[in-house]
């Protein structure tokens, strides 16, 4: 086994200073930084332009109503021919017409919004609400309610569903789904993605191996399971380098990324950051909407972001990730070799890809279903199934789960490495020394019988 | 003394026996053959002596003992399919074929030095394999199969796919290996070619080995009492003086002036029973026994002659 050593360096090396090993590491993270941080420069950009809309207003009821925004601004017009003004609007600076017939309180169709561009459905919501709003009022105020600017005033309440989870001893836990949700996600689906993009790597060394003739010196010279394993563990090395080229640029990229298309950003965040030391005591126990009341919205917002990441324990994440991400690989992995010692050229893979591809997209479809449903019963299967469970019970870790659960699920896991490795390594050295014959399932179960 | 014994060995290909009881012995410090046509086991006892395969009944006895897994480094093996990673350097390559059989960083890179200097390669140490013709590729094979000084080399088909050069290379190598002690086992359909080389040899038929020994001893049991004479004079006299019953004359080809008869004696021969009988009626300018090839005893023997 003191060879093993020698196939792990030379499985390492000659993949980390191939080109397309640093293609990856830098397209990656750029892809993902791109994902991160070009939606919300875009959403900036288009923030930017000042839109100005001349209401027409016939019937005389919205005037001044229409609260006005940063970028979205209401002139009122009166004693214009609309047929008219609707076709030199532009000239006269607007960016749009408003037009609002004088039966709109009890026909809600009869407003018109003329424009040459596009109109977001922020704009569309915003004049909706506004004049909704402007009708409700009026109609209440018909009715003869007393105190009515008051009421409406309590009325007005922002709800911010705020989640407690209990735990078995009825211990309280703040619980941020969204959060977990994104956690989740992309721990799942990165596992998911390193498992298909080097577990193919695998099967496609063993492939050229075998293509290569070489195969018949290497294991003149070591056994089949020290050059599978040799090679399981070095593209391993691979993927782990990969993975933390991937954390480490995209952290760079989203941060110098910020700072060049949001300068302001990063002066806000960090006066949040003090105001978040500064409320820090009270803060643990609960976020109460009065003891923050002198806060701007912004900052409430930020606050609870927070307090959510804080919520998350980075620590039980990072190891459970460490481990499905591993556990994962190294059972596909094995699965690889085998499909890679079967076949003569990647093209010939199919038939014995299909068996392995289903339960990765299945985990795929599940991961789904559990971000929505995370205490399904349909998640708790899947997060138990080997084949499986690194993507699902990635996906349920930021969500918590009993540890018990966890457990059993890596145990689990741990048995079916063992297994799928002394399967591979049957079907791998038998297989590797076949050339030029179609191998059928059926003969891959009389090996079994045989051996 | 041996080497290297095979003892009623036998492999399964499931329902498919694909050696059946195979024994044969390989004398240190010789050069064996084992010939066979295609698809008569011959790979598969090579695998099976390599440890790639484990024999399913019999034994393998190394040094009169049972082969153990570290005797691998031991050996080298150049297999008939044979191949380098294409995407990797000549040198890092061979240093990874060495160090797979047990050698130390250093002492893989002293040896090297020596096999390419020797081969006359060494400009090629940081070239990618790809960049190699199919015979420079050969000769950094030949490397990396000899570098640990195995006591025992397996070369399965070794001549077929090299070029003349590279083969006439390689049979000196090998014969040099020979003189310095180490003992070579060679497997070939193309029986004639190594004939020459071979001090011992076990043939191989339909997974069963049908005949093994030393070549001379094979040769001179098979023989057929065929004798070649060389003389000028008359024809007729010739063909009067053999006309009884322990001869028969197989041919006679006529080369200017000298004719040349090839004769079998059919009865049990007493010493130059032949020469006795002609000397008298033509002038005799070489006579020989013919010893059969390895192609005829192999042909005898599977048709039960």
């Amino acid at each position: 086994m003191n060879k093993i050593k020698y196939i792990i360096a030379r499985e390492f090396l000659t993949r980390v200073q191939r080109k397309s090993f640093w293609v990856l590491a830098l397209l990656g993270p750029f892809l993902i930084a791109s994902v991160i941080v070009l939606p919300v420069y875009f959403a900036s950009l288009e923030d930017k332009e000042i839109k100005v809309i001349a209401v027409v207003d016939s019937s005389r009821v919205f005037v001044d109503r229409i609260p006005e925004t940063k970028n979205l601004k209401f002139r009122y017009v009166e004693n214009v021919n609309i047929a008219r003004f609707i076709k030199n609007f532009q000239q006269e600076g607007y960016w749009g017409v408003l037009y609002i017939s004088h039966v709109v309180t009890y026909s809600p169709n009869s407003v018109i919004l003329f424009s040459h561009g596009q109109p977001g459905l922020a704009i569309k919501y915003h004049i909706e609400n506004a004049l909704k709003k402007e009708i409700e009022h009026r109609i209440l105020q018909a009715n003869g309610i007393e105190g009515l600017d008051k009421t409406l005033q309590a009325l007005k309440s922002n709800v911010n569903l705020r989640m407690i989870k209990l735990d078995d001893q009825g211990n309280q836990k703040d619980s941020n789904t969204t959060l977990a949700m994104i956690v989740g996600y992309t721990s799942g689906f990165l596992i998911y993605l390193f498992i298909f993009l080097f577990g193919s790597q695998v099967m496609r060394g063993v492939i050229e191996e075998k293509t290569n003739r070489i195969i018949e010196v290497i294991v003149s010279s070591v056994r089949p399971f020290e050059l599978m394993m040799g090679k399981i563990i070095g593209v391993a090395g691979v993927a782990i380098l990969q993975f933390i080229l991937w954390t480490g640029i995209t952290f760079m990229l989203v941060s110098v990324g910020r700072e060049a298309l949001f300068p302001d950003l990063k002066r806000e965040s960090s006066s949040l950051m003090m105001q978040q030391n500064v409320l820090q005591p009270e803060a643990t126990k609960t976020i109460d909407s009065s003891q923050v009341s002198g806060e701007s919205e912004g900052a409430l917002t930020a606050h609870a972001v927070f307090e959510a990441i804080r919520q998350i324990d980075f620590v039980v994440i990072l190891s459970s990730f460490l481990f499905f991400f591993l556990g994962g690989y190294l059972l596909y992995g094995a699965l690889f070799a085998a499909i890679g010692s079967l076949v003569d050229n990647e093209a010939d893979t199919q038939q014995f890809m299909l068996p392995v591809t289903i339960p990765l997209i299945l985990a795929i479809y599940v991961m789904i279903n559990t971000i929505n449903n995370p205490d399904s019963a349909l998640s708790f299967w899947f997060s138990m199934i080997p084949l499986t469970s690194p993507i699902v019970m990635m996906v349920q870790i930021p969500f918590g789960v009993p540890y018990w659960e966890v457990a059993v699920s890596m145990i689990l896991l741990i048995a079916a490495f063992v297994f799928f490795t002394w399967f591979s390594a049957k079907i791998y050295r038998t297989a590797i020394l076949m050339y030029g014959k179609q191998i059928s399932y059926k003969e891959i179960w009389k090996w079994f019988k045989h051996s | 003394m041996q080497l290297l014994e095979l003892k009623e060995v036998s492999k399964f290909y499931g329902s498919y026996c694909a050696l059946n009881r195979v024994s044969f012995s390989v004398p240190r410090g010789s050069i064996f053959g084992l010939l066979g046509p295609n698809g008569a086991g011959k790979t598969t006892t090579l695998r099976i002596i390599n440890q790639i395969l484990a024999p399913d009944e019999g034994q393998v006895l190394f040094e009169n003992r049972p082969l153990r897994s570290d005797d691998v480094e031991r050996m080298g093996y150049l297999p008939e399919e044979r191949g380098l990673y294409k995407k990797m350097r000549v040198g890092e390559q061979a240093l990874y074929l060495a160090q797979l059989k047990g050698l130390d960083r250093k002492e893989a890179l002293k040896r090297l030095k020596y096999w390419f200097e020797k081969l006359e390669i060494t400009g090629w140490w940081d070239k990618k394999v790809e960049q190699l013709s199919k015979g420079m590729a050969q000769k950094v094979q030949f490397v990396t199969t000899v570098v640990h000084d195995p006591a025992l080399l397996i070369f399965d088909e070794p001549f077929s796919g090299f070029d003349p050069i590279n083969a006439s290379m390689l049979k000196n190598e090998i014969l040099e290996l020979k003189n310095r002690g180490a003992t070579i086992i060679f497997s070939t359909h193309n029986m004639n070619s190594v004939e020459e080389l071979c001090d011992a040899i076990a043939l191989i038929n339909r997974s069963q080995v049908i005949l093994a020994g030393e070549v001379e001893a094979i040769k001179q049991q098979h023989k057929k009492n065929i004798f070649e004479v060389i003389f000028t004079g008359s024809v007729e006299a010739f063909q009067r003086a053999l006309r009884t019953a322990t001869f028969e004359i197989l041919s006679i080809r006529t080369d200017r002036t000298q004719h040349q008869a090839v004769v079998k004696i059919l009865s049990a021969p007493a010493d130059n029973e032949l020469l006795k009988s002609i000397i008298e009626s033509v002038h005799v300018v070489s006579y020989r026994e013919i010893l059969p090839t390895m192609d005829e005893i192999f042909i005898d023997v599977v048709t039960g002659k």
